[in-house]
């Protein structure tokens, strides 16, 4: 057994943990920590610009690959920065674990240079936090962190340690604790198998049926065998904005994203199904809209690991608290088992009805327009890139016309803030993501309002070598605020216009890195080859788009699932 | 309608702030509360009372069963329970007041505790409605001061609430 001071116990825990990366950024009370980390070469950080960025390039790399990402940063502002990020994970239900340095623990609530009360502060976004009460005690709670983190319904776990609990000369005998147990923390393993008959049952004899699929499916590793399920039954699949990748956007089956700006067809056929099969799904207001009118004619089994995601906003006929896979699996057995097939006429009448309402709106956009609309870049994008890159975005009109435009085939692939909707996560996401996967082409949806609230990343970029490819959809708006000003506040554009955007091309120059420009529809696809040929090299796509452009379909506020706006003058 | 739910928890400084947390943040209220370690120091034993529709209290249970620190809960008013809440209530007693407060005192089976000449402190245990007549009881005395635990109950019969 080695003696360890708390300083080198948390790099030796982390590389027996096995964490390649962790992101962070020092300061006084995380000193102890940064100097135990400067005598290894096992676990290498990564030094952001802004603490915030730490926390969601640790979530871009949870996301791109389901195991927890790692922060580490000071006391005090270092800390707070960290908050969005924490909030972002925790919507979210990403893995990841925050350690903050904290003032001497004799110090703490006396008001102490860069002191903040992190646990307090943190409390209401994080799924559990710790304090370090003793250095000794320092490989067992990081134990319990990554584990509660990265099981059960994932999310971030906080933990504070005192400046003093890392000194180097206060040595402990260290072993890596190969396994952990709390006695009041045991996620569920295993789906109770009379509901999964229950759920088969409804299943076969449902005539309208609708899987809805969450990112649940995509963290629990299920996306696989909703695939399988779904194909096997032969009914419609549709992904809410965290599920999308959870089945593949390419395949007939899918009706493409649902809710507020889902597809008119997903929509459609939600509200008048008989039989919604919700999987790692929460029924959020965005996918609901009014929950009194949501899906009067459905039942509904809902397969969810949080039993306190179900019957939350919309009552579960048949609940099914459990792992995705675990229970997936066993419902396709139960399905081989089962005597009776599913419904073939009822089925394929559904479908017909369903392939109706495709042709309804179907994606439309204005093609005839001289301008480049947003939706043509997004699918620009896609033939840049195969339909196969990892596509981290920021929040607002581009992550939508994203989620609709980018037909993501794959799980893991999409990386957005879906429930907290936090301007300037794209690029630090998409860094993250290209950090642990230098071979894949890693795209940054972005506009010129949310790059802005992370661009100092740009310097991070340069320093790592992450060749990552922003493409900027540029319509001199904060878009999404601008829609809805014009759709609830008669166009007064309060405050969504910004004046004096920085000259992007000089920034790039700035900071070293490549700028592509693209003015007119025409050169969309020239364009994006070139800055996708440009494979080491970070590139800025700027491309300016039509200003003018809404995000379709707009479901209808307070409405049911079925109430949309489809253009700027149709409403269903 | 009423509910009263009692949680396992861990000892540990934050657990408290975590469960008080949870309902300002998910918008529950909370009625009374109250809490202290139990027989076993590394358990706490917290009641509170809380009103909501049966979807909320299912859901007040749910959320509080997430935190790490709850170790089990239950909600009493699902089964047969006994519940007590204790109450130091000040008033001031002269002159013919003096007997009439001994004997509102008497008849809710409380207890002067203190006294002063002009003052008794009286102490009245039972479920939160007979502390509420109580008080009524007092009518025109000149109450300087009430303090009340809060809720405590448990299971009746077989039935309990342990690791």
């Amino acid at each position: 057994m080695d003696l360890l001071s708390g300083g080198e116990m948390i790099a030796r825990f982390l590389k027996d943990e096995g964490v390649e990366y962790i992101y962070g950024y020092p300061g006084g009370a995380a000193l102890h920590i940064y100097d135990a980390l400067h005598r290894q070469n096992d676990v290498k950080h990564v030094l952001v610009r802004h603490e915030q960025a730490a926390t969601h390039m640790a979530d871009g790399y949870a996301r791109a690959t389901g195991k927890p990402g790692v922060v580490l940063v000071t006391s005090g502002p270092g800390a707070t920065n960290t908050v969005t990020g924490i909030a972002t994970a925790f919507m979210d239900s990403i893995p990841m674990v925050v350690i903050c340095g904290q003032v001497m623990s004799y110090l703490i609530g006396e008001d102490a240079f860069q002191e903040t009360d992190m646990i307090g502060v943190s409390r209401p976004i994080v799924k559990h936090s710790f304090t370090v009460k003793h250095p000794a005690d320092i490989p067992m709670i990081l134990k319990k962190a990554f584990h509660i983190a990265s099981t059960g319904r994932p999310g971030p776990v906080v933990v504070d340690i005192p400046k003093d609990m890392t000194m180097p000369n206060e040595k402990y005998e260290y072993k890596y604790p190969e396994s952990v147990s709390l006695r009041s923390y045991n996620p569920p393993a295993k789906g109770h198998s009379g509901q999964i008959k229950k759920a088969v049952d409804l299943l076969i004899a449902a005539k309208r049926p609708m899987i809805y699929a969450g990112g649940g499916v995509i963290m629990g590793g299920g996306a696989d065998l909703l695939t399988k399920l779904a194909q096997q039954l032969g009914y419609p699949v549709t992904n809410t904005l965290m599920g999308l990748g959870g089945y593949p956007a390419t395949d007939d089956q899918f009706v493409g994203m649902l809710g507020m700006h889902g597809s008119y067809e997903a929509n459609m056929a939600m509200h008048h199904s008989d039989l919604i099969l919700a999987v790692g799904a929460r029924f959020d207001d965005r996918v609901t809209n009014d929950p009194d009118k949501f899906c009067p004619g459905a039942k509904i089994i809902h397969i969810d690991i949080d039993p306190a995601s179900i019957s939350k906003t919309i009552r579960a006929d048949v609940p099914i608290v459990g792992p995705v896979r675990q229970v997936l699996e066993e419902m396709l057995t139960v399905i081989d088992e089962a005597p009776a097939r599913s419904n073939k006429e009822a089925i394929g009448n559904w479908w017909k009805q369903i392939n109706e309402w495709r042709k309804v709106h179907g994606g439309r956009y204005d093609t005839t327009s001289d301008k480049i609309k947003p939706q043509a870049a997004v699918e620009a994008c896609w033939r840049a890139t195969n339909g196969d890159a990892f596509v981290a975005s920021d929040v607002g009109q581009h992550q939508m016309f994203t989620a609709q435009y980018y037909k993501f085939a794959k799980p893991y692939r999409w990386i957005n803030s879906g429930g907290l909707g936090t301007m300037g996560f794209g690029l630090p996401a998409a860094m993250g993501v290209k950090m642990n996967m230098p071979e894949e082409t890693v795209v940054c949806v972005t506009g010129e309002g949310s790059i802005q609230m992370n661009i100092q990343e740009l310097s991070t970029c340069l320093q790592y070598g992450l060749p990552v490819k922003i493409l900027c959809l540029n319509n001199g708006y904060l878009g999404m605020v601008r829609q809805w000003q014009d759709m609830n506040y008669e166009g007064r554009h309060s405050n969504s216009y910004m004046d004096s955007l920085p000259d992007f091309k000089m920034l790039m120059q700035a900071y070293r890195h490549e700028y592509v420009e693209i003015r007119t529809k025409d050169e969309l696809d020239s364009k994006m080859a070139e800055a996708f040929a440009m494979k080491d090299k970070l590139v800025f796509i700027n491309c300016f788009v039509d200003p003018e452009e809404h995000v379709y379909p707009m479901q209808v506020p307070r409405g049911a699932m079925r109430d949309m706006f489809l253009s700027k003058t149709e409403r269903t | 309608m009423r509910h009263i739910i009692s949680v396992l928890m861990e000892n540990e400084p934050g657990a408290l702030s975590r469960v008080v947390g949870l309902f300002s943040q998910r918008n529950f209220n909370i009625e009374t509360l109250n809490v202290a370690p139990t027989d076993d120091p590394t358990l706490s034993r917290l009641t509170l009372t809380t009103f909501g529709s049966d979807q909320v209290v299912e859901q007040i249970t749910k959320q509080l069963n997430k935190l790490i620190d709850v170790v089990k809960l239950v909600d009493l008013t699902e089964g047969q329970h006994i519940e007590r809440e204790m109450m130091l209530v000040k008033v001031r007693a002269s002159g013919a007041q003096r007997a009439e407060v001994k004997r509102t005192v008497d008849i809710f089976r409380g207890n002067i505790i203190d006294m002063t000449p002009s003052i008794y402190t009286v102490q009245v245990v039972g479920e939160s409605d007979k502390l509420d007549g109580f008080l009524l009881a007092l009518g025109g005395t000149h109450v300087l001061e009430v303090v009340r635990t809060g809720v405590s109950g448990i299971a009746r019969g077989e039935k309990t609430l342990s690791l």
